[in-house]
């Protein structure tokens, strides 16, 4: 117990990056949950190439976060701008991808 | 019927799921909690927010090491490929003299990659090293300490002696899973060499390529030991590669929170570029179109 208390202690959590990894956690969940009831088939969109739901999730989650790294080195806004867009990103590749 | 399905095999992969969580994933959550953070010690740490990653998206050095490692790993993909597939055609198909050349292929995937470079750090001298004074006394000025093109050759050849030899065991085991009535059609037909290559050898080797693609270029972008014994990234930072950049800052200078957020930053290039290596490599061939 001691070795797994100070794992996580030099993990130096912090609540904003806690509940983006619980976010991540439950979205697998969820996806696991929606393979089972409704198992995926792969599609064509806009994307190049054809996807699977995961596929998608996949490239929408790597999407966002380079959304989030470009607006950091090219735009001085403030990054609530890039977490809308990264969201758009996101349903657009899910919804279209 | 319904078939009968068994969930025990979940259990079988539950050492698997154990191992990736301790190796990559905890790893993987405390470097995105230190990017986010000033960190002394774990009790002593500082929220920063993004400050990290706008400080070091905006480095020079950064963006140098960048390009060096994307010009590193081209380069190397550009010639181990091509050079792997002819040395695995060229390779004896069966008898003693296969085994030989199998050995010989295999001895310097065998070699730990500190000795490795090593070896080359002393062959490659201009003073001691037999390489390098074979070199100089052709009448071609080398000395890899002091001018960047030669240590460039350096890592380069260095590079493709160590790890060709992979890509020539995954191609001849390509090549020799094809069987003998593709080439007896071939023969049938009168093709020449070259059409038996593009049109049977190539595409049956299209799966142990794409291994290959993908192995030498995740290994490539992250070479660290090899460079980093022959050259330390020099001369200047002409040899500072990605790795070699990150561990400057993480353990030269102690700035973990600068090093957790280039690590995410590396780590995301090679994610997104091994998917699209992936895709791009799985639908060639099989006639899936953009």
């Amino acid at each position: 117990m001691e070795a797994l208390a100070t794992l996580i202690r030099s993990m130096a959590w912090t609540m904003p990056v806690g509940l983006f990894f619980a976010g991540v956690a439950l979205l697998l969940l969820v996806m696991t949950g929606l393979q089972f009831a409704y198992p995926t088939i792969e599609r064509k969109g806009f994307l190049p190439m054809t996807t699977t739901r995961g596929d998608r999730v996949f490239i929408g989650l790597l999407g966002a976060a380079w959304i989030h790294l470009a607006w950091l080195a090219l735009v001085a806004a403030p990054l609530w701008w890039a977490s809308i867009l990264a969201v758009l990103w996101f349903a657009l590749v899910l919804r279209f991808g | 019927m319904d078939k009968i399905e068994n969930n025990k095999a979940w259990f079988l992969v539950l050492p698997v799921f154990v191992i990736v969580a301790i190796s990559a994933i905890i790893p993987l959550m405390t470097v995105v909690n230190y990017a986010f953070q000033d960190i002394f010690s774990p009790q002593d740490r500082y929220w920063v927010g993004t400050e990290w990653f706008e400080s070091v998206l905006a480095d020079d050095d950064l963006h140098g090491a960048l390009i060096r490692q994307f010009v590193f790993s081209f380069v190397i993909l550009l010639i181990e490929i091509p050079l792997g597939i002819a040395l695995a055609l060229a390779m004896p198909a069966r008898g003693w003299r296969a085994s030989l050349a199998l050995v010989l292929m295999a001895l310097p995937l065998l070699i730990p990659w500190n000795v490795v470079g090593t070896i080359w750090q002393v062959f490659a001298r201009a003073d001691i090293g037999l390489g390098g004074w074979l070199v100089n006394a052709l009448g071609i000025p080398y000395n890899y300490t002091s001018d960047p093109v030669a240590a460039w050759l350096t890592i380069v050849v260095m590079d493709v002696w160590h790890w060709t030899p992979l890509v020539v065991l995954l191609c001849y085991a390509g090549l020799r899973a094809i069987p003998d009535a593709y080439y007896q059609a071939a023969a049938i037909d009168g093709a020449t060499p070259w059409k038996v290559f593009r049109h049977i050898e190539l595409p049956k080797m299209r799966g142990v390529l794409l291994i290959a693609v993908l192995l030498r270029f995740m290994d490539s972008f992250m070479i660290y030991t090899e460079p980093f014994v022959v050259t330390g990234g020099g001369p200047g930072n002409a040899t500072t590669f990605l790795s070699i950049h990150l561990t400057k800052i993480a353990i030269g200078q102690m700035d973990l929170g600068p090093a957790a957020a280039i690590s995410i930053i590396y780590f995301l290039i090679i994610l997104t570029l091994s998917f699209v290596f992936y895709n791009v490599m799985t639908r060639m061939g099989t006639g899936e179109r953009a």
